[in-house]
């Protein structure tokens, strides 16, 4: 049975009360017209960011990174050259903002822990066998509890994709309220929808109503691991939805594009995206992250370049 | 909206356009003074800077170029369609690489903001050209019969909201049938026409073919009534439509007119309300709502009055009114004073009928011509809000419970230009649209323009179709 995450209290309890009222809800939700989606997200990356601006937006971007690395071949020397990175983004200009966090695999979370220990930057795990989803419960309450002892600060979580595509929404609600109880009192819960397998606009604002009753701290668009990642308009949608969240029940939830965001150009894009949908009150780390690894370089280089005055070139930043 | 993340201005550079002190008319190919030497002063309308000098053109001056234009038609009816094509095609790249200079000139001209004259108004400009210049060959196969003729002279009036874009609506498919044409463009925005003139040097067009006759109403009427024109084609006000319809009453003379509207949005409580409310916005606030299609009325359906009214209003505080030059400006200048008069004289007509005013937050620039986007609500179709054309960027917002009522509500109305439906159930979209009484029905879009599909309304928004094929017949003895 859920142990609803949403109190007593909560205007929106009543719809996770079962499969069917839950489902009722999520296809109640207003529709998404992916033309007029798209169409808006495209007007909004035509904002001219410039000057005063855009030194702002770089440095912001840069205090939204979670820095990351997620491959098979991870040692921890290679988790430590992260964790200096993201302490220390800039050697040469000490006024470089630390990133949001590093986020890797949950048998690292000691390694990085303790190289970026006092610097305020967090540490996030990916659980919940990540990327695939694909395991019983059991095991992924386990890789999340394994992450969380070892001091991860945040779990970044899939959702069940293959229970949510079969319209069992009540199973992937009942796991998300496991995890963020796994999760406890001392690490946010971060939910990832792999949007690019969920396939519609609709099925994405369902995903995302569906986290945040769920009582999820971040909803995140991807894993990084699939064809198509975080979009200007999955994100929008995703903004849209946290946005609407708030003012039916009070709660703030960040939202997190992940994968597929490589410049600052873009990167400035999804900030526009944020300042003009959900607002200021989501443009610091606590409320909007960029999970992303090759991004940093580019907006460290883009940082240079408004200090100096000229470009300086991928030998002026640090590979890892 | 308060926000921490505050954009530097991003202006684009002026220097890329150079205006003359002065200009003269277009006539035979070249530029010429007033028979009379008047002149007048345009001004831009975001900071009342005067910009150049005109020539006026009078009665005298519409006789000559209307002459000019007899005397070329000879050549250039006689012309291989294929032949035309070529001019139109060189003219249509011309613009397009002429593009940045030109939006700029129409940004300082007529106060709409960069944005719109790069993105929209430029690009449909050179499409129209495209468009035509593809079809100038094609002409008997367009449904018309056989080897259709072109009428002879056509005289054009233009207004002053889409400067560029109405001009090329009206030479393109003209040029493209072998007539002759002489335009007046509006007192308020000759610009972009003069500098029209100089691309049809540029790209070598015979003497005569394109006149262009800048100048105020009485040089409108001039043209309309000068006995050698056999087409006129205008777009502006009902009220000079029906003078024009009355001037031409028991000639030869062809005509189309383009003229005032009052469309109705109407927005289902299953339409994706974030998209409906993007369309809304794009509806009346594009080109401060200068846009005689703009959809001016609101019809929402009740159940969803209040959650659409507070998204909206949220929206339109993010929208960033100001210097029209700058690449982030949402809402630019309104076009002349006598505008935001007539503007202001509604607004203050709709409050004193009871309608409730709303308006976000917005400061106003210190000079030029500005009006805030508003938003009115509690209007019945009794209010004078809606029922005149208001030309600004002024919404009025009406309720309805039923389709039928949705139905009635739109088309009770003296015009019938456009109308857009917001819904997710695509038989409501097709049945809806089927019972409205204007030319154009935008289903979950609105204000989308293309030079393939034709325009043109019903009842008092005039008679005629421009664009795609159906633009043609307006310039063709069929």
């Amino acid at each position: 049975m859920p142990s609803s995450a949403l109190t007593a209290a909560h205007p929106l309890k009543d719809v996770t009360a079962s499969d069917s009222a839950l489902r009722r809800f999520l296809h109640g939700l207003p529709g998404v017209d992916a033309v007029g989606l798209e169409g808006r997200a495209a007007s909004l990356g035509t904002r001219s960011i410039k000057t005063t601006a855009k030194a702002y937006a770089i440095d912001l971007a840069i205090s939204m990174v979670d820095l990351t690395t997620l491959e098979g071949a991870d040692t921890p020397g290679k988790v430590r050259a992260l964790g200096a990175k993201a302490v220390r983004p800039d050697p040469t200009d000490r006024t470089t903002p630390t990133t949001a966090a590093v986020c890797v695999y949950p048998d690292m979370v000691a390694v990085a822990k303790e190289a970026v220990a006092g610097s305020g930057v967090k540490v996030a795990s990916v659980a919940t066998a990540f990327p695939a989803g694909r395991a019983p419960l059991t095991v992924k309450l386990a890789d999340v509890r394994e992450a969380v002892t070892a001091g991860a600060d945040e779990i970044d979580m899939v959702i069940d994709r293959g229970a949510f595509l079969a319209g069992r929404y009540l199973k992937v609600y009942d796991e998300i309220i496991a995890v963020k109880e796994a999760c406890g009192t001392s690490a946010r819960l971060k939910v990832i929808f792999e949007t690019g397998e969920l396939s519609t606009y609709d099925n994405i604002r369902r995903a995302s109503w569906l986290g945040m009753l769920a009582g999820a701290d971040f909803i995140k668009t991807s894993t990084g691991k699939v064809a198509v990642n975080a979009t200007p308009a999955n994100t929008l949608l995703m903004l849209e939805a946290v946005r609407d969240f708030r003012a039916q029940t009070g709660i703030q939830v960040g939202v997190k594009p992940a994968g597929g965001i490589r410049t600052s150009k873009d990167a400035i894009k999804f900030l526009v995206l944020v300042n003009e949908t959900a607002g200021g009150d989501w443009l610091d780390n606590h409320w909007f992250r960029f999970g992303a690894s090759s991004l940093l370089n580019d907006l460290l280089m883009q940082r240079q370049k408004l200090a100096t005055g000229r470009y300086s070139g991928p030998d002026y930043v640090t590979v890892d | 909206m308060s926000s921490v993340f505050e954009y530097a201005p991003a202006p684009e550079s002026r220097s890329i356009v150079d205006i003359a002190p002065s200009y003269g008319l277009f006539i035979d190919g070249e530029f010429v003074e007033a028979a009379d030497g008047k002149v007048f002063k345009t001004v831009s309308p975001s900071t009342e800077e005067v910009l150049s000098e005109i020539a006026q053109a009078g009665e005298a001056d519409v006789d000559r170029a209307v002459q000019a234009a007899r005397k070329a038609f000879e050549k250039w009816s006689a012309l291989p369609g294929s032949e035309r094509a070529k001019y139109l095609f060189r003219i249509a790249r011309i613009i397009q690489e002429r593009s940045r200079e030109l939006a700029v000139l129409e940004t300082l001209d007529n106060g709409k903001p960069i944005k719109e004259t790069r993105d929209a108004d430029l690009p449909l400009v050179a499409a129209h050209f495209f468009y035509y210049a593809g079809w100038a060959d094609k002409l008997d196969h367009a449904g018309f019969g056989a080897n259709p003729r072109p009428l002879g002279v056509a005289g054009q009036v233009i207004p002053w909201n889409f400067p560029l874009l109405m001009l090329a609506w009206k030479i393109a498919p003209a040029l493209a049938t072998g007539n002759t044409v002489v335009l007046k463009p509006a007192e308020t925005t000759p610009l972009s026409a003069l500098f029209f003139a100089d691309i049809c040097r540029q790209a070598g067009l015979p003497k005569g073919v394109v006149n262009i006759l800048p100048g105020y109403g009485g040089a409108g009427a001039a043209l309309v009534a000068h006995p050698d024109v056999n087409k006129v084609a205008f777009t502006g006000s009902t009220a000079v439509g029906k003078e024009i319809a009355r001037t031409v009453a028991g000639t030869r003379k062809k005509v189309t007119l383009e003229l005032g509207g009052k469309g109705a949005n109407i927005v289902f409580d299953d339409a994706p309300v974030d998209q409906a409310v993007e369309g809304i916005v794009n509806g009346i606030f594009f080109n401060q709502g200068q846009v005689c299609c703009a959809g001016s009325r609101l019809l929402v359906q009740e159940s969803i009055q209040d959650e659409l009214l507070e998204s909206l209003k949220r929206r339109l505080s993010t929208l960033r009114l100001g210097d029209p030059l700058d690449k982030n400006t949402d809402i630019g200048a309104i076009n002349s004073e006598e505008q935001l008069t007539r503007i202001t004289s509604l607004v203050d007509q709709g409050e004193a009928e009871g309608a409730e005013r709303w308006s976000p937050a917005c400061e106003l620039p210190e000079s030029g011509y500005w009006f805030a986007p508003t938003l009115f609500t509690n209007v019945t179709q009794a209010h004078t809000i809606a029922r005149d054309e208001i030309f600004g960027p002024v919404l009025s917002v009406l309720t309805f419970r039923t389709p039928d009522e949705a139905v009635a509500k739109a088309n009770n109305t003296p015009y019938g230009l456009s109308a857009g439906i917001w819904t997710e159930k695509g038989s409501r979209i097709l049945a809806v649209a089927n019972k409205l009484r204007a030319g154009v029905v935008w289903s979950n879009t609105f204000n989308k323009f293309d030079p393939t599909s034709p325009f043109g309304g019903y009842k008092e928004s005039g008679f005629g179709r421009e664009g795609g094929r159906h633009g043609l017949e307006a310039y063709l003895d069929v």
